[in-house]
């Protein structure tokens, strides 16, 4: 950057063009793997095109980023560059809570209108003429037409894993701030060690949360295609721990970086993004506990 | 590797473009950027377009005349998907590109390569999309706004495709506002507060918000789709405690803000022109900004006005009937304003000023229909009638697409550094507008005697307004070909445009030379 110019213009990439190339060949490879399960297809291009579009995510993902990774640590962003990057970020979790707040609404709308309507109560209660055998109850095990949704035995028990995996990811935001403080302080061992724990902690719930899953779906035959309350608990539990995974990655990424040596006490917006994305996958997980699993 | 060698020969400094179809695809440009929007754009006007003009052929005259009422119905939705995703919000995001960092004193986008990630979504997203075309059973059949249960249960095979490209358009514009809103936010010329900030960057910092708020909700939406269509969900199945209308209440959450993202950079572009040929200062800046904050508040409380019919509680209906009629207010505050700016001012009707009092005039006849369509007791007749039909091509078509126009003409001496031919464009500009009143206007009646919408034939009675119609719609589309003749005409042999071409422009983009160099303030200029 000449010394006149106050603004920091990145050199032309390849990797915007890969990133669009990949995520159309994933999409498109996902579409066709759920088009070819539907019909009973047994093809396996569905597979293969996604699984081809995941390795360019990958290639893209190292490529792009430790791309602007190396133009971080050569020096060339200005504080003005990262305090962009800082809005894009907050931005983008903002979106992410607009994608939450969808299902949450989902939620809400089935909880208090759609099923009591459905048994006869409330202003639209006329949809008990549909089937007048039903009767209103959260959760919801017996369903509105038991011929085409399976009834569910028995929901998760919020008191054992979700209150678990609650303690878990709070501590770990905890932790994951601790962290925050030493590398702020230049205390790089005891950083190490705090975002060893956090990751610990992220990863044991990601566990529970697979070993929950399986006992539902083993157990208590509450599954996607038992009703709507097995659909609005696996799309909210599953894109939360979707996010998590994520979270997860990204502070692998970040402990990998620290253990190299990067970031200064002043300067780590890598961390503080992801640190920033798992608090707010806390905050949602507290919702969830609250909103799906408790009452 | 080629990036290597482009790494060494730009160095750090800002040169001019890289050379070859490298600079499109690798650009970290805002004008090349913002040129591969509107181009793109143009194209797919012409697409759906090209899509209306089939469904006018069939409408031309009652009865079954040409195609298939399956492939009408898939003609009626790619129309609406492509002129929505593909011809509107893309042209408007190329006009932020280009214009929001020369408004606001900028060298560049505040995310470059983010930004070209956002614009190259775009095409793949489309390619999938139009793909669905040529598959079995066909495309998407169920409207643009993809109703379930039409959209799961009865939907054709290829919908998994249409959601996924759903999906990718909407990464492509919360990627796109994200910029926008971060550019907004961070790379204003020092002195620049957020209320001296021109009329269009307003316009657009708020659309951005409304971007990244409801486009979230849209990907939402179409995930549940693809969980019932395939994992047997039942958030659209009543016989699982789900409920179909619930599908029309997310939809429409996103749906609603939606129509103000599509209209909000037009009011963006019409409160830049106005003031330049009235030679006056924008009346009323101040209430300006708080309009459209209003409205862009009022825009999440108002969706299931789209719904009268469905079957909502009493109360809902009430709501949602005051809530809309409240959105009169902002937007007659904004139209007043426009008019204030022209009284007594030292008026010339240059194109863009043609466009923009079109555009005055015209969307409010939109908007006046809307106020109609928002009163729930009468909205039970007017519902899926072509009144409907007329009201939202009204605020779409001169609203969106001639605030495209007038910012077009409006900057192309910048852009490109040469004149339009003012004799063709104003010709672009009178066929256009008597086309789209020939088309939109007679909807009104049609609609409200009753002709349904999204159906292929119709009664006798309807026969004469309906051939009109399509009379009309040839005139407006076929008028767009003007549009490209003089775009090829000015890039060929223009006069070349001064630096400032209009008399009573103003703001930073005019204190640039003409054409804008490649980066457009390398050093923030100050602004008092």
């Amino acid at each position: 950057m000449s010394t006149e110019q106050q603004y920091y213009i990145p050199e032309p990439s390849k990797w915007p063009l890969v990133a669009a190339a990949s995520m159309f060949v994933t999409l498109t490879g996902l579409g066709l793997l759920l088009f070819n399960m539907t019909a009973g297809n047994d093809s396996m291009s569905g597979q293969l095109m996604f699984g081809l579009g995941l390795v360019g995510m990958a290639y893209m993902f190292f490529g792009w980023f430790g791309k602007v990774i190396e133009e971080s640590m050569g020096g060339l962003y200005s504080n003005q560059l990262s305090v962009s990057f800082r809005k894009g970020m907050s931005w983008f979790i903002f979106s992410e809570v607009m994608f939450f707040a969808a299902f949450f609404g989902v939620l809400f709308y089935v909880r208090l209108f759609s099923v009591p309507w459905l048994s006869g109560e409330g202003a639209k209660g006329i949809a008990h003429m549909l089937w007048p055998d039903f009767s209103a109850t959260w959760p919801l095990l017996t369903n509105p037409s038991p011929e085409q949704f399976g009834s569910p035995k028995a929901v998760i028990d919020p008191w054992h894993i979700p209150l678990i995996n609650t303690f878990l990811l709070v501590t770990s935001s905890v932790t994951l701030t601790l962290a925050h403080h030493a590398l702020k302080a230049g205390k790089r061992s005891l950083t190490k060690i705090y975002m060893a724990i956090t990751m610990l902690l992220g990863f044991t719930f990601l566990a529970l949360q697979i070993y929950e899953y399986i006992e539902a779906y083993q157990h208590l035959n509450l599954t996607l295609s038992t009703g709507i309350y097995g659909s609005t608990f696996f799309m909210l539990t599953g894109f939360h721990g979707a996010h998590v995974t994520i979270g997860c990655i990204m502070l692998t990424t970040v402990f990998i970086r620290i253990l190299k040596g990067h970031f200064t006490a002043d300067d780590h917006f890598a961390f503080e993004a992801s640190a920033w994305y798992w608090h707010f996958v806390d905050v949602v997980w507290l919702m969830l506990f609250m909103l799906v699993y408790v009452f | 590797m080629s990036t290597q060698a482009a790494d060494i020969d730009h160095g750090d400094h800002d040169h001019g473009p890289a050379k070859g179809i490298t600079r499109w695809l690798y650009s970290t440009n805002h004008k090349d950027i913002g040129t591969m929007y509107l181009i793109f754009s143009l194209v797919m006007l012409f697409i759906g377009g090209s899509m209306a003009f089939v469904i006018r052929a069939e409408l031309f005259q009652p009865g079954l005349q040409l195609i298939e009422p399956e492939f009408f119905n898939q003609m009626i939705t790619m129309h609406g998907l492509i002129m929505v995703f593909g011809a509107v919000m893309p042209a408007f995001v190329g006009l932020a590109n280009w214009m929001i960092p020369m408004m606001i004193g900028a060298p560049d986008m505040a995310l470059p390569r983010l930004n070209n990630l956002s614009f190259w979504i775009l095409p793949f997203a489309f390619a999938l999309m139009m793909s669905t075309l040529f598959m079995d059973g066909g495309g998407p059949n169920f409207g643009w706004t993809f109703y379930a249960p039409l959209s799961t249960t009865y939907a054709p095979p290829s919908v998994t495709f249409f959601i996924f490209a759903i999906h990718l358009l909407g990464a492509s514009s919360i990627m796109g506002a994200i910029n926008v809103i971060v550019t907004i936010m961070n790379m204003r010329a020092p002195g620049m507060t957020y209320f001296k900030m021109p009329m269009f960057c307003w316009t657009w910092l708020i659309t951005a918000f409304l971007l990244i708020a409801v486009m979230p909700v849209l990907a939402g939406v179409v995930t549940m789709m693809l969980m019932d269509i395939h994992f047997a969900t039942a958030f659209f199945d009543a016989g699982g405690g789900g409920d179909p209308v619930l599908f029309q209440h997310v939809f429409w959450f996103f749906g609603h803000p939606e129509v103000y993202i599509m209209i909000l950079p037009s009011f963006g572009v019409v409160s830049q022109v106005i003031p330049t040929f009235s030679r006056k200062k924008l009346f009323g800046y101040h209430s300006m900004v708080y309009a459209i904050i209003a409205i862009a508040v009022l825009s999440f409380v108002v969706w299931a006005h789209h719904m009268f019919t469905v079957g909502m509680p009493f109360v809902g209906e009430l709501f949602f009937m005051y809530t809309t009629m409240l959105i009169a207010i902002p937007t007659g505050v904004k139209i007043f304003n426009w008019i204030s700016t022209m009284f007594r001012g030292s008026m010339t009707f240059e194109t863009p000023m043609l466009y923009s009092i079109g555009f005055v005039v015209l969307f409010t006849i939109g908007g006046l229909s809307g106020i109609m369509l928002a009163l729930a007791p009468v909205d039970m007749v007017y519902q899926d009638t072509y009144f409907v039909v007329a009201h939202f091509h009204y605020v779409l078509v001169p609203g969106a697409i001639f605030g495209i126009f007038a910012a077009v003409y409006y900057w192309l001496p910048k852009w490109t550094g040469k004149m339009y031919d003012e004799g063709l464009a104003k010709l672009h500009f009178w066929v256009s507008f008597i086309g789209l009143n020939l088309t939109f206007f007679p909807m009104h009646f049609v609609g409200l005697a009753g002709m349904p919408r999204r159906i292929p034939d119709y009664p006798l009675q309807f026969a004469d307004f309906n051939m009109i119609v399509s009379i009309g719609a040839f005139m407006f589309g076929t008028s767009q070909l003007i549009f490209v003749y003089v775009l090829i005409k000015t890039l060929r042999k223009g006069e070349p445009a001064e630096q400032l071409p209009w008399e009573g422009a103003e703001g930073l983009e005019w204190t640039l030379p003409t054409p804008a160099p490649y980066h457009s303030f390398p050093t923030p200029p100050t602004v008092e």
